[in-house]
């Protein structure tokens, strides 16, 4: 099979870009009086975590619609459960009580992290194994927590078609929405009010014993969990299962009679994005530093369908590099937009709060209407090309986070 | 009694309110198997353009201006956004018009400057009444009547008229009709211009009866009004109605129970529960023909 070819150059350039995303991140440790920018207060950063975080939940999503050609609407309904889920099972008990004052306690009195700490130790590498582990399950139970209830969903709704699945897709977060608001439910999901205090991004950084931070590691975690989720979803997706979600995306009729169970392949693709949706919404609750069932409105669906577009419905590398473009337009480049301006003494017309966002639609609207196929239609960055490796290969490559 | 009467009479309008959009939407995705997505923010736009017009021009200019305004947007929207698009997959349809939807979201909002506006007073119809001894506006009392006379005369409209004919035409059979000499693209068009002024008038009784407008408000009441469109079986226009005012009915049901059981919170939500029992169990809605695209 020429196809496992690509795979190693692909990983390799997995791991060169953690390692370069470590060295990012600790430079200006290292190198005193870099620019600004390198600091770790600058909007880089910022923008590379968030867009980690939206890349996987983007790539989820365009196996689902782009691979699997079922346009569904869900993905916050389930990035909601993953967050809830991880947020719930990692809030240490000790600071339960304060987290959920307004109900007298979580109905949850363990956490994960400490029931890892309990027979890892709570301090030194004991404590810091145990929060690793601690939170990679909860993330892993975050995700299976959305997979569930896409099985769950799946039922019903995968019998619909097109519009129909879509609508009914985006109703089921909506519904999930409301049940997370839900008063009653306060003593697991805190009400409406949001649940915080659990470990995010930065407190995967080395501290020493005083708190000083040693070596940053909270843009690698992001990185690490969607570039190993991705390597995931791609090879799915070259598996034979990932071409039978082809071929259903091609032709349903036609596919079903090659043998394929239609019914079979669309729940397992619907639960599988769910499962990477609902990971991306546990990092998404860590990017935060907090969950709140609020955030995940049809909205945020929107904009990852979007980016989902812009990047090309079936691309995987084009998801990823849409979604860093993406959000390094709204989080930083693009910013300026936003702020009056001064050239000279004349007023730039136009730019005050919000106009970002104009720009940014219309932006999204000419790519919809002119450039339908996005940035990379449904090809993938060739990384054995990219190292100097010219090969004669069919099509279909490989992406990296 | 008094209570249970308020509830009603206020489900009753909100169900008109919904039901003006619902036609919007079932005219249009009768014929061109589109969820307008977009179309609960033209409700929006409406809304705001209510507001600007009305502090700058007389009542009685503004709010035909207001209907004019929003059947231009409606048309605009449909040549601009759909029309590249009619050969194109449902798919991109779609999702050109989320973000057409996306587009009247931000744009509202650099125009507001997020702020929530205030919906002005509009004489006679934010007026008090007193019915059966609760306290309403007049808005309450007139909007399904008003609703009620939109239908009868869009329904006169689609049978009786020419242009009714071509639409029903072109419902049936996209393609025949083209070849039989109907000017697809004037009946598309006609299509929008009827949803948008029927979206405008709704968003004159709607906002009347809230505070304020921001520029989300628009998104919520379209996906509703979509469902009653579903519900009442999706291209029929008395169905959309009937979906709508069952719709409106119910939420205010919800949330007028006992605040000891907290669940006006599930007022959304149970729209959309709806929708997804209707799709498993009933497909073709209260009144739609069978069709076989949808499941």
């Amino acid at each position: 099979m020429k196809k496992n070819k690509n795979i190693l150059p692909a990983l390799f350039g997995v791991a060169a870009l953690l390692i370069f995303i470590i060295l990012l991140e600790n430079i200006s440790a290292i190198i005193p009086g870099l620019p600004q920018v390198f600091q770790p207060t600058s909007p880089l950063f910022t923008v590379l975590k968030k867009a980690a975080v939206y890349s996987l939940v983007a790539v989820s999503m365009n196996l689902l619609n782009g691979f699997t050609g079922l346009f569904s609407l869900g993905q916050a309904g389930f990035m909601l459960l993953g967050a809830y889920t991880y947020a719930i099972l990692t809030v240490p008990a000790s600071q339960k009580d304060q987290v959920y004052y307004l109900f007298g306690g979580c109905a949850f009195k363990f956490s994960i992290v400490d029931l890892f700490q309990s027979f890892l130790g709570s301090s030194g590498a004991g404590g810091a194994a145990a929060m690793v582990l601690g939170c990679l399950l909860s993330i892993i139970l975050a995700g299976c927590m959305a997979g569930f209830f896409a099985y769950l969903i799946g039922f019903p709704v995968l019998r619909l078609k097109s519009d129909y699945l879509a609508i009914a897709t985006l109703g089921f977060a909506e519904i999930l929405r409301a049940i997370f608001q839900w008063q009653k439910l306060g003593p697991i999901t805190n009400g409406a009010n949001m649940i915080k205090g659990f470990p995010t991004f930065s407190s995967f950084n080395i501290t020493d014993a005083n708190g000083n931070v040693l070596v940053r590691l909270s843009t690698f975690v992001p990185f690490f969990i969607t570039s190993l989720c991705i390597v995931l979803i791609v090879l799915l997706i070259r598996s034979s299962y990932g071409r039978a979600f082809q071929s259903i995306r091609d032709d349903e009729v036609a596919s079903e009679a090659m043998g394929i169970g239609l019914f079979k392949h669309k729940m397992l693709s619907f639960v599988i994005s769910s499962f990477f949706a609902g990971v991306g919404g546990a990092l998404f609750a860590m990017y935060v530093a907090n969950a709140q069932a609020k955030a995940f409105t049809s909205t945020m669906t929107y904009e990852i369908l979007l980016i989902v577009v812009i990047g090309g419905i079936g691309s995987v590398s084009g998801s990823v590099l849409a979604t860093f473009l993406y959000v390094a337009c709204s989080e930083w480049w693009l910013r300026f937009l936003d702020s009056e301006m001064f050239i000279g003494s004349f007023k730039v017309p136009l730019l005050r709060n919000g106009f970002r966002m104009v720009v940014f639609s219309i932006v999204i609207m000419v790519i919809v209407l002119f450039f339908s196929r996005g940035i990379m239609g449904n090809r993938e960055i060739d990384f054995g090309r990219l190292l100097g490796k010219k090969r004669n290969v069919e099509t279909g490559k490989k992406k990296v986070g | 009694m008094e209570y249970v009467i308020s509830v009603l009479l206020s489900g009753i309008s909100v169900g008109g309110q919904y039901a003006l959009i619902a036609i919007g939407y079932t005219l249009v995705y009768g014929i061109l198997r589109l969820i307008n997505f977009a179309h609960g923010d033209v409700f929006m736009v409406a809304g705001l353009m209510g507001i600007y017009l009305t502090s700058a021009l007389p009542i009685t200019v503004s709010l035909p201006l207001v209907i004019l305004l929003t059947v231009l947007l409606g048309f605009t929207i449909e040549r601009a956004a759909y029309k590249p698009l009619r050969n194109a997959p449902r798919m991109s349809v779609m999702i050109s018009a989320i973000g057409v939807s996306y587009l009247l979201q931000n744009t509202a909002t650099y125009v507001t400057g997020g702020q929530p506006m205030t919906y002005p007073t509009i004489p006679f119809l934010s007026d008090t009444v007193n019915v059966a001894g609760t306290q309403t506006k007049w808005v309450v009392i007139i909007t399904p009547f008003l609703v009620l006379a939109l239908v009868l005369g869009l329904t006169q409209l689609i049978h009786h008229t020419k242009v009714g004919m071509a639409m029903r035409a072109v419902s049936k059979d996209f393609e025949t009709s083209r070849l039989m000499g109907i000017q697809v693209n004037s009946v598309i068009s006609v299509t929008f211009i009827i949803g948008s002024a029927l979206a405008a008038v709704g968003s004159i009784l709607f906002f009347t009866n809230y505070p304020a407008i921001t520029p989300m408000a628009g998104a919520m009441p379209g996906l509703k009004a979509f469902v009653a469109a579903v519900f009442g079986g999706i291209g029929s226009i008395p169905g959309a109605v009937l979906g709508a005012f069952i719709i409106g009915i119910c939420e205010t049901i919800i949330k007028g129970l006992p605040s000891a059981w907290d669940v006006s919170v599930f007022s959304d939500a149970f729209t959309f529960a709806l929708l997804i029992i209707i799709l498993v169990f009933k497909p073709q809605g209260l009144f739609g023909e069978a069709a076989t695209d949808k499941v």
